[in-house]
Order: structure tokens, then C-alpha cells, then sequence
């Protein structure tokens, strides 16, 4: 929404030109920054970051934006604002010094001055108009011009005064903030400034909600733009003010096809043979001891194992605790901790609020730009806010995280209760995959059982697969599903056994039958063969009776030819034929 | 907070025990600003009436010296700075009360 609201920015004559703060995530909130020429209120209590907010825009100015920038303090002496930024690695004196910022206190105190009839504030005007013009300003911050009004009395000309001074910087194009203390009642600030500044005004607040404080931020009025409505947490760190505009309203996200393996093949072959998908995210919950961590760990051994980055946050283990005892699964994760591959972040819940764990975990994520990232657990967020209250948060985070295409696991600890399956701090039906890790109890001992609930987009399977966790590592076994209902562990083994004894039963019954036939086989082949040989001499026989009965015949032919001959005379040279020539020579 | 021009009260007794110390009087103006040609006159004026002879007045114009508005910490203009006797005091506007003005450069205490 911020980006192309930016990109519309030149092309769009008429829209407001923006001074950016360069304050993490406020100009995204305003998209773009401050109205630029034109002074903004930044208002609210004592201690809520309004001072501070303020000399970062000076300095970002500086630094970033190579604008330079006007800090006139009513409150604070230029050493005091100087030593309280140190602690941000601002260097006031150095910017001061290469002629980038300007500090000027205005000391006013009452019991030092008599007033004896009409003044005016001219000589703010000159003070402040000098130091614009000697170092080029764009940028200027008044803080707190009210205190003029703890040290002067007239309040008339106070009054036409802070008018006079509003014109006076919108002539001279400056960039402006002017810092206020939220007033009693609805009024956003004591001596009624918001009625001067017209075009701008963010409201900060320090609000303790069980016993956590949390700082918010609103933009209360923006004239002429865009801008977020809504409380932005922000947090105050060794890096300033950083915002976080927390709802994005558009799903809209790109998707990626690509696949991340989980670290246990078995469990990438359940989730159809190749994993999670890139950038989604995935819920392991179970109730306690039931193998999330080491899910986790897993999964953040095989990122690393491929060259890619993650970020693991434990809000109940210390780093140390996690690696110790993931050792004894057989994954050494200090290795990757070593090479910067991993970073544990490990903080107590109760640390700060939601929404500053928010802050805090967007922040990191910036900074050291995962691949995949691991909360280990959720649940323990539970006691810093109300059900509806994480959902909000991690349904936000997980927007982000798809925003940034980084793969993200929580683990939930469900309590032993009969719906335990639908109460996942609300967001099992916000993730694209849920495992659930179950103990199964039966005979006497306690397995766990591992299923994948849901996973959006892929083929995933059904069944209960028995999850076992060894010294050498997380592996997934098929549960044994029989007549007597699902088994798992020793039952399981036993079943295995039994089955086992019977195909080995079955076997030798096998081979024996075998034997037989070779036997049967052999002896009809031996049978056979007799009979062959039997066969062989009839028919010899019967071949011999023929050619005898043949011999017989032709020489009983031959005889009588020649006996024939012999009566009649008949010449030599008549071939002897057989039984029809004798017959037609006969005739003839 | 309606004053009443008390000027003549009992200045003498203040004379008597302060003569002897030179008044350093500083006053910032802007320029020929009504509230600056003002308080020049009302200021020569007290100070003919109350201290003559025992003051030393400094005008500044605060336009032609810019540097100096910040390094004596000037808002309000006009203003008187009493650089001595004793304390340094600082007056603003354009000396119309006189009780004021005597009140803040110590000429008169209230009664």
C-alpha cells in the first residue's frame, strides 16, 4: 500500500510533499514521512519518547537525508540532549561540529525575569531564524515550546506569538516539529498547540497493562494524505525509535512453489515426499515432552545444513539448554551458531509486552534476514496477553513473514484437554501446515503419535505415523493398524515379532511343500521314462513284424514272378512289379 | 495584578545605601520596533530619575548582533539585563511599569 502510494508521488502534481524521517517504520505509517515546509505536533506524557523521536529526525536528517536540522531544546542543555542520544551512536557534537545540526537551549526561567509591559518574542524569532540560516537548515524541532508559557505570563502575547512563529517557519520551508505534553482531559496538549499545527499531529503514549508497559504511536491527524489510523507499538532501543506498522490489510502476497525440507525424511514423505513450501508457515503443537523442540531443532539444523539462515527464538529454553540437549538426538547445532548461520534469541516473555516481542522479532528478522525463523513456543506469549490478543499478534507476523517470504515454525504446548485439537492459541487455522505430536498411552506406556492435520497445497498423509525419538535422531514409524486397533511402541513391536515368527512358520511350510512336488516331480520323471523304453521296444517289435511281413511279401512276389516266367517263357527283360502291374499285366 | 506607579516611595533611603554602586544596564532592542522605542524612552527615563549619574546604559540591537541573542539567552524582547550590583536580573517588555522595572533592579522593595 506505502510503496505504491510512493511510486504514485511524481506523477500525482497536487499531492503533498514529505519530508522522511528516516524513523524505522514511521514513514511507512505516514507513507512517506512529515509534511515537508510544514511543522507537525508530536504530543503526548511525560517520558513517552517525544524528545527523542525528535532529535532522531534531526539526526536521520543529518545522517541519512543530508538535510540539516535545528534542535531547539526548552527542557534539556545541549550536553544533557548529547549524552542522552550517545547511547544511540549519535554523535551530536560531531554533527555539530561538520555544521550538520544545530543544538540550542533556551534557558527561560521565571523567577529570573520581570516582566515591566509589551514584549514580544522576537528574539526567538532571530535566535532561531540565525541558526537556520547559518548551517542551511530543513529541518527544526521545538522542544517543548510550552515551557515558554511556564515562563512567561502574558499569554496573549504568547499566543500571537506561537502564530507568528508557525508562519515564520512555514516562509522559511522548514521542516518542523514542535513537541507538546498531553493536557488534562481529551486536549492533546496543555496549552492547546495542536489549534497552531494544522497539518500534522502524532500522539504517543505509555501505556502499563499488566504491569507491562507499552509504547504506541498514532498518527491523529495527517491533512492532505494518507496515513495508518490504527496504535503502532514502538520501541526504544540501542538503535532509536523503531515503528512497526503491524496490519497489512492486503493478501496479496507472492507465493512460492519451492520446497524446504523439514529434516526428517519421513516426515517430508508424509507431507507428499518433499517437505513444507517456502515461506509458509507451521504449527507443531502437542502437549508437553512430546518432541516439539526437537521438530524445531530439526528443522533449523536442516536450514543451516543448507547454507541458509535461521533464526531461532526461545521464549522457555536458554540458547545453551537447547543445544545441550539436542545433542542427545544427535544434532549439534553449535557448529551453526559458530558459523552465523544460526542465532538463538532468547528472551523471557514476560521481558515486555505482544507487541514489543513483535517489535523486537521484526526487528531481528531486518536485521539479520533469515530464511526461516522458529518460536518456540507461542504458548508461553499466553501469559503476557489474552488469547485474542497473540492471535492478533502472530496473525500479523505471520503476514509479515509471507511478506518476506521467510518459512516460519511455531510449536504451541496444548493443555491435556478434551479440545485440545481446536485451541492453538486461535491460530492453527491461520497456518498453511499443522502437526500435532500426541502421546498415545496404551498398555501401560506412553508413545507419541505424529499427524499432520492440515497442509495447504499438497498431498499429505492421512495416517498416524508413531514418532520415536532416539540418540540418533527423530525418525517417524508406521503405527501398526490391526484387528486390535492402532499400536504403537512396545505393542507394536511385539505385533511385529508375532509376525515376524509367522512368516518365518509360514516359510518353512513353504519350502517343505516344495521339496514334495520336486519329489513328485522326479518320480514321474523316473516313471516316464519306463514307460518311454517300454513304448520304445512294442514298437520296435511291431516294426519288426512289419518289415518281416514285407521281406515275406517280396520274396512271395519275386517267386511267383519267377515261377510265371518260367511256365510261360515270357522274355527276361518285363520288370517285376508289384501286386496291381501283376494285376494288369494280367489283363494284358 | 493592577500596579500603581509607586516610583516616588521612599527612594532615597535606596539611593543613600546604594549610591555608591555603578548600575551596568544592558538593554536588548529590535531595531525601531514601538515596543523597543518604548522601552528606550521609559528605561532613560527611570534611570535619569532614579539613578543619575550612577548608571551605565547599553543599547544593543539585537538585528545588527544576531550572536548575541543566543549567547544571553534572549526570547523576549525588549529586554533590560542588569549586569550589576549584586544579582543579575532580567526585565522584559518596554519598562511601562515603573514599579516593576525599580522592583527588578532592586531600587525599591515592596512594602
Amino acid at each position: 500500500m506505502t510503496k505504491s502510494h510512493k511510486k504514485q508521488q511524481p506523477t500525482n502534481i497536487k499531492s503533498l510533499p514529505k519530508t522522511p524521517t528516516g524513523i524505522t517504520g514511521l514513514d511507512e505509517i505516514t507513507s512517506g514521512g512529515i509534511p515537508q515546509g510544514r511543522p507537525t505536533l508530536i504530543c503526548g506524557e511525560a517520558g513517552c519518547g517525544k524528545t527523542l523521536m525528535s532529535l532522531e529526525f534531526i539526526v536521520r536528517g543529518a545522517m541519512i537525508f543530508n538535510e540539516p536540522g535545528v534542535f531547539m531544546a526548552f527542557e534539556e542543555k545541549t550536553d544533557e540532549l548529547a549524552m542522552n542520544v550517545a547511547s544511540l551512536g549519535f554523535n551530536l557534537y560531531e554533527l555539530q561540529e561538520q555544521k550538520k545540526v544545530k543544538l540550542d537551549h533556551v534557558h527561560i526561567d521565571r523567577s529570573e525575569i520581570e516582566e515591566t509591559g509589551e514584549y514580544d518574542l522576537e528574539g526567538l524569532f532571530i535566535r532561531l531564524g540565525h541558526a537556520i540560516d547559518s548551517i542551511g537548515a530543513k529541518r527544526v524541532v521545538l522542544d517543548t515550546l510550552e515551557n515558554l508559557f511556564s515562563g512567561l505570563s502574558n499569554e496573549i502575547v504568547l499566543r500571537a506569538e506561537l502564530r507568528r512563529l508557525f508562519t515564520f517557519l512555514k516562509n522559511k520551508g522548514v521542516t518542523a516539529i514542535i513537541t507538546g505534553e498531553k493536557g488534562d482531559g481529551g486536549s492533546l496538549t496543555r496549552q492547546g498547540l495542536e489549534e497552531y499545527v494544522s497539518d500534522c499531529v502524532i500522539l504517543l503514549d505509555h501505556r502499563v497493562i499488566n504491569q507491562i508497559s507499552t509504547r504506541r504511536l498514532r498518527v491523529v491527524k495527517y491533512r492532505g494524505s494518507q496515513h495508518g489510523t490504527n496504535e503502532y507499538p514502538f520501541l526504544i532501543d540501542e538503535d532509536g525509535i523503531s515503528v512497526l506498522p503491524v496490519t497489512s490489510l492486503g493478501l496479496e502476497k507472492a507465493v512460492s512453489s519451492k520446497r524446504i525440507s523439514s529434516g526428517i525424511p519421513a516426515l517430508d514423505y508424509m507431507l507428499g515426499g518433499q517437505g513444507f513450501f517456502e515461506g509458509s508457515s507451521i504449527l507443531v503443537s502437542g502437549t508437553a515432552g512430546t518432541g516439539k523442540t526437537s521438530i524445531s531443532a530439526y528443522f533449523a539444523a536442516e536450514t543451516c545444513k543448507q547454507k541458509k539462515r535461521c533464526l531461532y527464538f526461545a521464549f522457555e529454553e536458554s540458547p545453551n539448554q537447547i543445544i545441550r540437549n539436542m545433542r542427545s538426538i544427535n544434532i549439534d547445532l553449535q557448529p551453526y551458531v559458530n558459523s552465523g548461520l544460526l542465532r538463538f534469541h532468547a528472551s523471557r516473555p514476560t521481558l515486555y509486552g505482544l507487541e514489543m516481542h513483535l517489535v523486537a522479532i521484526y526487528k531481528l528478522i531486518q536485521q539479520f534476514k533469515p530464511d526461516t525463523i522458529i518460536l518456540d513456543p507461542i504458548t508461553n506469549l499466553i501469559t503476557v496477553g489474552s488469547v485474542s490478543e497473540v492471535k492478533s499478534m502472530l496473525v500479523r507476523l505471520i503476514d509479515f513473514l509471507q511478506n518476506e517470504q521467510i518459512t516460519v515454525m511455531f510449536t504451541a504446548l496444548s493443555l491435556n484437554t478434551v479440545v485440545n485439537e481446536q485451541t492453538d492459541e486461535g491460530v492453527s487455522s491461520l497456518v498453511d501446515t499443522w502437526m500435532l505430536v500426541r502421546d498415545i498411552e496404551h498398555n501401560g506406556e506412553r508413545n507419541r503419535g505424529l499427524y499432520i492435520m492440515k497442509s495447504r497445497g499438497m498431498k499429505h498423509s492421512n495416517q498416524v505415523r508413531e514418532f520415536i525419538i532416539t540418540d540418533k535422531g527423530l525418525d517417524l514409524v508406521d503405527v501398526y493398524l490391526g484387528p486390535e486397533g492402532v499400536l504403537t511402541g512396545s505393542a507394536r513391536e511385539a505385533q511385529q515379532l508375532k509376525e515376524r515368527t509367522g512368516v518365518a512358520l509360514r516359510d518353512f511350510a513353504v519350502s517343505r511343500k516344495d521339496k514334495e512336488i520336486t519329489r513328485k516331480r522326479t518320480m514321474l520323471e523316473s516313471k516316464i521314462s519306463n514307460l518311454q523304453a517300454e513304448f520304445e521296444s512294442v514298437e520296435e517289435e511291431l516294426n519288426r513284424i512289419y518289415y518281416e511281413d514285407e521281406l515275406k511279401q517280396q520274396i512271395m512276389d519275386k517267386n511267383r514272378d519267377e515261377i510265371t516266367k518260367m511256365r510261360r517263357g515270357v522274355k527276361e527283360d518285363i520288370p517285376v512289379k508289384k501286386k496291381s502291374n501283376g494285376r494288369r499285366s494280367n489283363k494284358l | 495584578m493592577a500596579e500603581k506607579d509607586q516610583s516616588s516611595l521612599s527612594e532615597d533611603n535606596y539611593l543613600n545605601e546604594q549610591e555608591q554602586q555603578m548600575y551596568h544596564l544592558r538593554l536588548f532592542v529590535t531595531g525601531a520596533s514601538p515596543n523597543s522605542s518604548r522601552a528606550i524612552t521609559n528605561l532613560k527615563y527611570i534611570c535619569e530619575t532614579h539613578l543619575k549619574g550612577n548608571y551605565d546604559l547599553e543599547i544593543v540591537d539585537v538585528y545588527q548582533q544576531p550572536l548575541i541573542v543566543e549567547r544571553e539567552q534572549i526570547i523576549a524582547l525588549p529586554m533590560l539585563i542588569k549586569k550589576a550590583p549584586g544579582m543579575e536580573r532580567r526585565l522584559i517588555g518596554d519598562m511601562s511599569n515603573t514599579s516593576k522595572v525599580l522592583k527588578g533592579l532592586g531600587l525599591q522593595t515592596e512594602n
